[in-house]
């Protein structure tokens, strides 16, 4: 134990980091088998470009500055945890939290404008026009960024019980830094998603 | 350290966040599954080899009830007892005391994680009494089979009609028991990372941890695309994706694809934690340190990323390309090499060691000696592509999984259970009726398994509910094999009421242990009290030996405690 000094050990990693770390190799299992899927049937089927000029390219724009702004705001928060600044924790996590919101609204927006286009489930338009395969792009759509929006809805809600609980026990500031570790992960989940489904043509 | 309190009944097994408690609660549920799906084989056994006979208990067997029977079964024995026992039950029992800490890292997300399970388990037993019975299409749940008659394609079929029937139940269970296992493992992994006590290098852990690491690792990255593939599943049933529906573009064979992607892991998932299990008991009553711990280590390391590319040999008959198939046999072949390894440590283990055949050395020997001659070796026959083609969907697959099943889940169990019931109960199981309760599963195990395997090299398919009507099934002696095979599995299934009375005999009256280490084991859990207090230790234990140092020369005893100086 002469070199431990240097070395760092599991020990001194602290647990709610490890778990998180733990959890988002889960969800990148998830989302990754998603993902391959999705490349899979993309390379085969040509027809779903034509799909992809449906979505909305500038919402999706948006809303992924929205979501790498939030990621900024949330490095802060953990600046401020470090400095057990619990007044800078609230603002910076509010505006994380704010930006979540933004993120679901314009995803709100973008499905309500693809449901009056005919690009709904069960697909019945599209199969009425006899195209079937184009379905199964809307229905990865859906599924992906649905369950996307999940996570963004989880994220918040883990932010929002995290920042309460420590501001209120002022102790374990470091749980800001794993709730915030979680939020990355969304956010790099959707940085995947946006050019997958909205621009390769 | 947390002292000890008496709490009622409620408090202890619905609220506890005890893990020894959080375990026992798992082992109860579990119990209580697999008493259903031994039912539902006692059912369909009896049909098989009696067709037009009333079934005692059941009445008459229709077609459907034979789909729902064979498919429920799969589904409870290796969903919710292979996975639940191996991974739930000894990875919360075993973890925190083997690493010499006091309870789990997060007690509530593990109180949780049971939570999730119970509610799964509870899904999973409404779905047999909704409107249109239970599940039917295959434990495999193979769309369009496991879609049903509820399909977004059946015009008259309503949301409630989709949402409430069995299939959507049965998908939301699963969900719902992943999700438990996946927090589970969370758990399991920092736990075993951060807890550890003073000294427990990794390298000192006893092997059951690791292989229950190794394990949960494994089913993380297995299980996350089948837990997406469920949803898919679930959303192609209740909301009209096409995933898995050619009308709507999809493609059934994804679903073999993602699930079988899990379901190869699985069964190592579910076969490391009886190795680590196998190991203790082995070591222990080898009197022998363990044959090449770091072997067996990197073995099972290497097995474990080799698994993740061999599960395309259960779809050599679902129109791969048969070069891919080639590719799988020889991934398929080459696995068995480092389990080869494995069991070879652990003969070398028991070579020239001092034996005590006890109960648990029992089960861990039968496990090894069953579990290789006929599961592993005829895994060899059927990972190539060129045989399975010929015994696809026949017995012969039948008998070799429960060949390499049984001895591992159920026998691994068993040796698990009568090793660590001292522990856990602080009293004694009744050595006649163990000694019984071996011999007589391990003779009718053997006498129910072991004629699939003749009738599956006749040509016998499984699945099939009647076999009176194929005459060549008909001819001697295959209808006699057929009764041997329901005769042993139903003694077999009521040898186990005998374990189930000794268990809850001995756990109330039993008698009382006289030592706390009563095998003379190293590992800490020995080391407490038995049963052990709230918080496992009275001080933290402070680890100076390996687990396995048996027969070290120069000291009184032929063991050395990991926490004696």
């Amino acid at each position: 134990m002469k070199n431990s000094s240097k070395k760092i050990t599991w020990r001194q990693i602290p647990q709610a980091r490890l778990a998180v770390w733990a959890l988002i190799a889960g969800e990148f299992a998830i989302f990754g088998g998603l993902i391959v899927l999705y490349i899979l049937n993309r390379l085969k089927y040509e027809s779903w470009g034509e799909m992809a000029q449906h979505t909305n390219v500038i919402a999706g724009t948006i809303n992924t500055f929205v979501l790498l702004t939030s990621s900024f705001f949330v490095v802060k928060a953990h600046e401020a945890a470090v400095h057990k600044d619990k007044q800078k924790i609230k603002l910076w996590i509010w505006l994380t939290i704010a930006c979540a919101f933004m993120f679901l609204g314009i995803k709100t927006y973008e499905y309500t404008h693809e449901i009056m286009h005919g690009f709904t489930l069960p697909g019945n338009a599209l199969l009425a026009e006899g195209k079937t395969v184009e379905v199964m792009y809307w229905s990865f759509y859906y599924t992906m960024t649905g369950l996307h929006g999940l996570h963004v809805i989880a994220g918040a809600l883990a932010l929002f019980f995290v920042m309460r609980k420590v501001t209120k026990t002022e102790e374990n500031y470091h749980h800001i830094e794993a709730a915030g570790l979680y939020w990355h992960m969304v956010d790099i989940v959707w940085i995947f998603l946006f050019p997958l489904i909205y621009l390769i043509h | 350290m947390n002292t000890h309190q008496k709490h009622g009944f409620w408090h202890r097994y619905f609220f506890s966040l005890d893990h020894k408690d959080i375990g026992f609660q798992y082992m109860l549920t579990i119990f209580f599954m697999v008493a259903i799906g031994g039912f539902f084989a006692y059912v369909f056994r009896m049909h098989l080899a009696f067709p037009d006979m009333e079934v005692p208990l059941f009445g008459l067997v229709t077609n459907t009830d034979y789909n729902m029977l064979i498919t429920n079964h799969g589904l409870i024995m290796m969903m919710w007892l292979a996975l639940g026992m191996l991974l739930a039950v000894a990875g919360n029992y075993l973890i925190p005391i083997l690493i010499g800490t006091d309870d789990m890292a997060f007690p509530k997300l593990n109180k949780l994680s049971y939570w999730f399970f119970l509610i799964s388990v509870i899904l999973m037993v409404t779905s047999f009494f909704l409107p249109k019975g239970g599940v039917r299409g295959g434990w495999t749940m193979y769309p369009p089979l496991s879609v049903g008659d509820f399909g977004y394609n059946t015009p008259y079929a309503t949301f409630s009609d989709r949402f409430f029937s069995s299939n959507s139940f049965v998908l939301l269970a699963i969900v719902f028991e992943f999700t438990a296992l996946l927090m589970g493992g969370v758990n399991f992994f920092v736990t075993t990372l951060n807890k550890r006590a003073k000294g427990m290098t990794l390298m000192k852990m006893p092997l059951v941890v690791w292989m229950i690491n190794i394990a949960s690792v494994l089913f993380m990255f297995s299980v996350g695309p089948l837990v997406a593939g469920t949803f898919m599943l679930l959303l192609d049933i209740n909301v009209g994706t096409g995933f898995y529906d050619p009308y709507r573009g999809g493609d059934p064979l994804l679903w073999e694809h993602l699930f079988w992607f899990f379901g190869h892991p699985e069964v190592y998932v579910i076969l490391l934690p009886p190795l680590g299990i196998l190991a203790e008991v082995i070591s222990v009553n080898s009197r022998k340190p363990l044959f090449g711990y770091k072997f067996i280590l990197t073995m099972t390391l290497i097995a474990a990323v080799l698994s993740m590319m061999v599960w395309a040999h259960h779809q050599f008959v679902s129109g791969i390309d048969p070069r891919a198939a080639t590719v799988f046999s020889i991934f398929t072949i080459i696995i068995s090499f480092p389990f080869a390894g494995i069991i070879l440590a652990y003969i070398a283990t028991m070579w020239y060691g001092k034996l005590r055949f006890n109960l648990p050395m029992k089960w861990a020997v039968g496990s090894v000696v069953l579990f290789t001659l006929l599961g592993g070796f005829t895994g060899l026959h059927l990972g190539a592509s060129v045989f399975d083609i010929y015994a696809h969907d026949t017995s012969f697959v039948v008998a070799h999984f429960h060949y390499t099943l049984f001895p591992t889940v159920i026998f691994g169990s068993f040796a698990g259970i009568y090793y660590w019931f001292n522990k856990f109960s602080g009293r004694e199981l009744n050595k006649t009726l163990g000694n019984l309760h071996f011999w007589l599963t391990f003779i009718f195990f053997n006498g129910f398994a072991f004629p699939l395997f003749l009738l599956g090299l006749a040509g016998q398919q499984r699945r099939v509910a009647n076999y009176s009507q194929i005459e060549f099934l008909m001819q001697d002696p295959l209808p006699l094999y057929r009764q041997i095979a329901t005769i042993s599995a139903v003694i077999l299934i009521l040898t186990q009421f005998i374990f189930l009375f000794n268990f809850i005999w001995s756990l109330l009256k039993g008698k009382k242990v006289s030592t706390d280490n009563p095998w003379e084991a190293n590992t800490l859990e020995w080391q407490t009290s038995s049963p052990p207090p709230h918080g496992n230790f009275k001080t933290y234990p402070i680890v100076y030996h390996g687990p396995y140092e048996y027969n070290i020369p120069d000291r009184d005893t032929d063991f050395t405690p990991q926490n004696e100086k």
